[in-house]
């Protein structure tokens, strides 16, 4: 993975030594909070409802050992013990003091980690496929891409007041498992039909929120070596373009939505013709250095199936189901990338305790070439496993709370805070998780109903990605009590969709009910090894729609 | 906090985030004492007229102003047990802690003087 060099240490130590005199002025008075606000936003600080939150930037979902050590340390001894994997990969911790935070951001430049631009109005830390590296069905690892543009977008003088937030995911991949279709810009390697080479699809305006869209692709096929002067041309017609009067129109989905994608195409590719793409885009040699950081691990020429692993799982079925369910191919024979659910029965979705921070942190060191993920859907991943070691893994992660066999199941919730850490909620998520997860507790009833991806979001900005669950759950206040609103037949993935509101606002209580029955019609009605979201495409809403107002009117 | 805007139905406490730790925090006072801020919701200071609500907001101004505390407004309340619990549920939490987390907040004890130890 990739290594600060000089130019990297220097910033972020400088970074860490400006915000220590910003918290210094703050607190003797010479900062107002409006002066210091955007101050601390930029360096992740938020003022949730019990406490400061201090969000950590994972750079698209990457992490060592040692990194993973230093955050649960972090949590331990300024925070309560356990942090929370979100949805953008990062890390939340819900309860640090601000007079600690200097000396947090100090113990994360050590590890070369940082919290610069995980909120305001500029260039989010960017996302990418927890698969990245390791997936079968990638063209070309995303890393690199994604980490170019970290630098390219770190402290971008042009870029550092944008109308509003702005999110960049990347893929490899053939699937897509980081949602580019819903970010501001989303990225996919490809190959060129003609020319075999590897471009880029560049995706623009999507988005979740009060106004969600899917992204339009502006570019079928842009040459590698012309992504930063053809993303400058994106981000200089939105910075000029996007509107500043209302920060609900301010995200750049709106304007390409109020002109138009061709006309928003046309303008950027006005703009990049106009740009000197050589003093912008990045010195090849400087590309180079910075793919060598992924290439691949040493990797031992093992069999395609592990002879060890088949006898485990034929002697022990709830290895085998676990096995099943949590590991995804790996493109070198012999290995599986592994994904460790966040998700136990009745746990916050994503939070993890110091104590499994530092295991898994071990099994990543030991098993998976110290190197591991954090994925959007609030899991961890051990992107390199040697079958053969998967045995003793799962006994380890089973000590720990963190065996459970439900990734892409339907107690795999997605969850935002909520109301109960977030200021800007207006109702809660985790008790809305924790209640459909104990009602689908059983693991074999889980398998049966199949893959199927829940997701809450606490309010309308969507942090939860609830627009894009194939079961969506949105919290809101309806007369002075938590009203929640049921979505069905969003896509997270290559087949991207928004969901659709399938009746009036349950209350938090009626929400299992509503998902039991909604689940039931999808049992009666599918066919033969046919997926809840194939089901919901084929056989459209009406008949889940019917089933849950039944549900309404006997809440009524 | 925005003084003009349309105050909230009374009574109400006057809650807040310590600047420095982050803490919600309540306005209290002695009988016939000075304003000061307290982290047990049990001991806010209740208005139940308009001079005592005014009284709470040029607190918050002045508190806001000296840098002791952000984010400063009056909640409206209900007398539960003797003691004020906010109406709406949103403030609810902030008086308690995350519901999933009952080990977490002055739900469990945290900044209460009276709260049992351990």
């Amino acid at each position: 993975m990739y290594r600060y060099d000089e130019f990297d240490e220097r910033f972020v130590r400088e970074r860490v030594a400006q915000f220590t005199d910003q918290v210094a002025r703050r607190l003797d008075g010479s900062l107002t909070e409006d002066e210091f606000k955007p101050l601390r936003l930029k360096n992740g600080v938020y003022l949730q409802l019990h406490a400061y939150m201090l969000r950590i930037a994972v750079p698209y979902g990457t992490l060592n050992s040692r990194q993973l050590r230093q955050l649960a340390l972090i949590g331990e001894r300024y925070d309560r013990g356990y942090g929370h994997f979100t949805t953008r990969q990062n890390l939340q911790f819900n309860w640090p003091k601000l007079r600690d935070v200097p000396a947090i951001l100090g113990l994360l430049a050590d590890v070369e980690m940082h919290c610069i631009q995980t909120s305001g109005n500029c260039i989010r830390n960017v996302t990418a496929d927890h698969f990245a590296g390791v997936a079968q069905d990638e063209i070309e690892d995303p890393r690199p891409t994604a980490e170019l543009i970290r630098q390219w977008s770190s402290a971008h003088p042009e870029f550092s007041y944008l109308p509003r937030k702005f999110k960049i995911a990347v893929t490899g991949a053939e699937a897509d498992r980081a949602v580019i279709k819903a970010h501001d810009i989303g990225l996919r390697l490809r190959r060129h039909p003609d020319t075999h080479e590897t471009c880029y699809e560049i995706s623009v305006g999507g988005g979740l929120g009060r106004t969600p869209m899917i992204g339009k692709v502006v570019r079928d096929y842009l040459p590698k070596k012309d992504l930063l002067a053809y993303l400058e041309a994106i981000m200089r017609v939105y910075n000029l373009e996007g509107r500043r009067d209302n920060k609900y129109k301010a995200r750049v989905k709106i304007l390409v939505h109020e002109i138009g994608a061709e006309e928003f195409t046309r303008r950027v590719e006005a703009e990049f013709a106009l740009l000197d793409g050589p003093s912008i885009n990045a010195d090849p040699e400087e590309a180079a250095r910075i793919a060598a950081y992924f290439a691949p691990p040493r990797y031992e020429t093992l069999p395609a199936v592990s002879n060890t692993l088949e006898a485990a799982k034929a002697a022990n079925p709830a290895f085998a189901r676990w096995v099943e369910v949590n590991t995804a191919p790996h493109k070198v024979p012999g290995y599986a990338a592994l994904t460790i659910s966040l998700k136990p029965i009745g746990q916050a979705p994503g939070d993890a305790t110091s104590e499994q921070m530092r295991l898994v942190a071990d099994l990543a060191e030991r098993y998976s070439f110290d190197e591991l993920r954090v994925t959007h859907a609030q899991n961890l991943v051990l992107p390199h496993v040697r079958q053969r070691d998967l045995f003793a893994i799962w006994h380890q992660l089973g000590e720990a709370g963190l065996a459970s066999a439900n990734v892409g199941l339907v107690t795999d919730i997605i969850s935002c805070p909520g109301l109960d850490y977030c200021a800007l909620a207006t109702a809660r998520s985790i008790p809305i998780a924790q209640a459909i997860q104990s009602r689908f507790a059983d693991e074999a009833r889980q398998r049966e109903i199949g893959p199927l991806g829940i997701k809450i979001s606490g309010c309308i900005n969507a942090c939860g990605h609830h627009h894009v669950g194939h079961i969506g759950i949105l919290g809101l206040e309806k007369r002075g009590i938590e009203s929640y609103q049921i979505t069905l037949g969003g896509d997270d993935t290559e087949n991207a969709a928004i969901g659709e509101i399938l009746g009036p606002g349950l209350a938090a209580e009626e929400v299992p009910d509503a998902i039991e029955r909604i689940v039931s019609v999808y049992l009666a009605a599918r066919s033969e090894g046919e997926s809840f979201i194939d089901n919901v495409r084929r056989i459209g809403l009406a008949p889940f729609k019917a089933a849950f107002q039944e549900t309404a009117r006997a809440a009524a | 906090m925005a003084a003009q805007a349309k105050r909230v139905p009374l009574p109400a406490i006057l809650l807040a985030n310590d600047l420095l730790d982050g803490d919600v925090v309540f306005a209290s006072a002695d009988a016939a004492g000075p304003l000061a801020w307290t982290r047990d919701p049990a001991l806010a200071l209740v208005a139940n007229d308009d001079a005592a609500a005014e009284q709470l907001e040029g607190f918050a101004a002045a508190e806001l102003r000296g840098n002791k505390v952000v984010d400063a407004y009056l909640v409206d309340i209900a007398i539960e047990s003797g003691s004020p619990v906010p109406r709406h549920f949103r403030e609810r939490f902030k008086t308690l802690g995350p519901s999933n987390r009952p080990d977490l907040g002055k739900q469990a004890g945290e900044g209460i003087a009276s709260a049992p130890k351990g």
